[in-house]
């Protein structure tokens, strides 16, 4: 049953979105009121914001999860970052749109931006960053740590030497699912960056651009003639598909990878 | 060196601690910021502030809640003596009223002579109640205007009207919100806990191996398809099927919500409901089949008992996303705010009426301060879900 729902949804967007997808289509820039043309902006868009959240997101996050699983024993304060860290983890992603427009474009005068947008998704995604990084230290084997510890190291040294190496896979897979949800994400991107219709590409951090999921939305609803351009949205549903199928396979490629590898040693 | 290497270490700790900060300061931000717009709601009036009210200056009445203007109004109340003024009927005079009564010529171009007319007008009726736009306030006036009551708590949490542009006086009652997106929620969960349970229970008792490592991946990438990816397959394929089934008129009702928002629950579902199964004891279900129950039997009477808690958790956990859920549901619930009565009717969700109304309110309004007090309940319903799934999580330790 749960199959055939995935590959229901699946094969329809497939079979509708696949005779759109050109290189034209990829490759320029919509036309007629996004009824003809491309979606280049759009994917560039939601590239750079995924570029971007990785860049503020990956190191908090890994930084964070080490602290919390290395450095605090079981204490008052590491149980408040815990459920800190699950709290952020459940709070909407509309109200994370919303604070990121108070905060990003208002306050700090981000304006609609790649900057805004960036932050807020990598906001949005580091609970998920942290918590696979715990878990991914959680699984070193705490010999290893006491072993390291009798050579004379210090906890940096242990740190670094022995436990990340044996982490640094399952981290990566985490971080990998994490830009899966980042370039699937809409409303956190609706008041923060995301543009209606902008065929230009980016030039700063502080341009506004467009983005898949959002142009998806924008297609399907609010688009000048819906009917006219649903093939353009099937087209985009798939490129948007097919980036989150290929980040997700290549996460459980790697983790399949990296398994047979720690089990040989 | 020893003591450069202490360094080190000591800010690296400083920088991991630091950056582990981050979290609990987003945290600690996003409920400052959203309750610095959204409290400012209550202090300020239903009534665009480019708009006056004015009575006649005889009137005793000297102030109106949001609901009287609204009644006077829609000419649901017709008297004064309704609201302890005199009896006296209620004489509305709006824009429009303007037009009626004088020509273009009076009014004069760009409507110059307006402040005076107004300014005549009230003076000449006694049961007079006028709105108009504040830049035509008379300068010398004879009038008295209306003090508006600021919107109350109550007003806002259990009003039944959500007409955030509506005129003279704005509504902004959350209870059909509120109602549509528990509605569609509790709808999602319904149809989305048998299917996640028995799949859970079949990865976790029956499946082999092979199937298993086969159907995990298939499940997380379901948790992977953007929210928007099910929005737009919503749309072009179960709506127009529900239109078909049931003869609607539209197609976009809280069912499609609910059915989409259960496919998408149903990973959650899955995986938190299979690890609760998992962890029951093997000795418990050994010492079941050795006391001759049946599979079945143990699965029911054993099993399920034992994981209930975190199917409990499951279940919550799996509200607690759809209600935050916004794309998918602002794409296919038709977002009607209406109170719901059926599935078969559209609803509107809070989430969606932030997405959808945010961008069209004007900055710092009343009606951007209302979207963000929608924000903070949006947050405290989510806070209270994550609440009670470390609750349902807890008692299992007992």
């Amino acid at each position: 049953m749960v199959v055939a729902i995935l590959f229901i949804i699946l094969g329809f967007i497939v079979i509708r979105g696949f005779s759109v997808i050109s290189w034209k289509f990829l490759t320029t820039m919509p036309e007629d009121g996004m009824t003809k043309g491309g979606i280049l902006p759009a994917i560039v868009g939601t590239l750079s914001l995924v570029a971007g959240s990785m860049i503020f997101a990956f190191p908090i996050g890994v930084l964070s999860g080490i602290y919390i699983n290395e450095y605090l024993t079981d204490s008052w304060l590491k149980r408040f970052m815990r459920n800190m860290t699950n709290n952020l983890a459940g709070v909407p992603s509309i109200v994370f749109g919303l604070f990121g427009m108070t905060l990003f474009v208002n306050t700090l005068k981000f304006g609609d931006s790649i900057l805004a947008g960036s932050l807020t998704l990598g906001l949005m995604v580091l609970p998920v960053i942290i918590r696979t990084t715990e878990e991914a230290l959680k699984s070193v084997d705490d010999s290893l740590r006491h072993g390291s510890y009798a050579l004379g190291a210090t906890k940096l040294q242990t740190i670094r030497r022995v436990v990340l190496p044996i982490a640094y896979p399952n981290i990566i897979t985490g971080v990998i699912l994490s830009i899966s949800r980042v370039s699937g994400e809409t409303a956190p991107i609706l008041f923060t960056v995301a543009a209606y219709f902008l065929p230009k590409l980016p030039t700063s951090i502080f341009d506004q651009v467009m983005a898949l999921p959002y142009h998806l939305y924008v297609l399907t609803t609010s688009g000048l003639n819906p009917e006219a351009s649903r093939p353009m949205a099937y087209g985009t549903a798939l490129v948007l598909i097919a980036i989150v199928l290929f980040v997700n396979l290549l996460a459980n490629g790697l983790r399949r990878y990296f398994g047979k590898k720690v089990k040989m040693n | 060196m020893k003591r450069i290497r202490k360094y080190i270490e000591r800010i690296t700790e400083g920088i991991l601690f630091s950056s582990s900060l981050v979290t609990s300061l987003t945290v600690l931000f996003i409920i400052i910021f959203l309750f610095r717009e959204g409290i400012g709601l209550f202090s300020s009036k239903p009534v665009d502030k480019n708009y006056t009210i004015a009575v006649n200056s005889t009137n005793p009445i000297n102030q109106l809640s949001s609901q009287q203007i609204k009644e006077i109004f829609n000419q649901q109340t017709k008297n004064w003596k309704t609201f302890g003024g005199r009896n006296d009927s209620i004489k509305l005079f709006t824009l429009d009223e303007v037009g009626k009564i004088y020509t273009d010529e009076q009014l004069g171009p760009d409507f110059q002579n307006l402040p005076k007319i107004v300014d005549e007008y009230i003076i000449a009726n006694p049961g007079i109640i006028a709105f108009f736009p504040s830049n035509y306030f008379p300068t010398n006036f004879h009038g008295k205007t209306i003090h508006i009551k600021n919107i109350g708590i109550a007003e806002f949490l259990f009003g039944k009207e959500w007409f955030p542009t509506s005129e003279p006086v704005a509504e902004f009652g959350v209870l059909p919100l509120i109602l549509g997106t528990l509605w569609v929620s509790i709808g999602a969960i319904l149809l989305a806990l048998p299917i996640g349970l028995i799949t859970a229970i079949y990865l976790a008792e029956v499946a082999g191996p092979r199937f298993r490592n086969f159907l995990k991946p298939v499940i997380e990438l379901l948790a992977g398809i953007p929210s928007v990816v099910y929005g737009f397959f919503g749309l072009v394929v179960l709506v127009p099927l529900i239109q078909k089934t049931f003869n609607l008129a539209v197609g976009e009702t809280a069912l499609a919500g609910s059915i989409i928002l259960g496919i998408m629950a149903l990973p959650t579902i899955i995986t938190i409901s299979e690890d609760a199964i998992r962890t029951t004891p093997r000795s418990l279900k050994e010492a079941s089949l050795a006391l001759g129950a049946t599979r079945l039997q143990t699965l029911l009477r054993v099993i399920i008992p034992y994981a209930r808690s975190g199917i409990t958790a499951a279940c919550i956990l799996g509200i607690g996303r759809a209600v935050g859920e916004t794309m998918a549901v602002l794409m296919v619930t038709g977002n009607a705010s209406v109170m719901p009565h059926s599935f078969l009717q559209p609803v509107r969700t809070i989430p969606a009426t932030i997405a959808a109304e945010l961008g069209e309110s004007q900055f710092e309004g009343t009606h951007f301060k209302a979207l963000f007090a929608l924000g903070i309940i949006l947050f405290l319903m989510t806070m209270g879900f994550n609440f009670l799934v470390e609750l349902s999580k807890s008692r299992k330790k007992i």
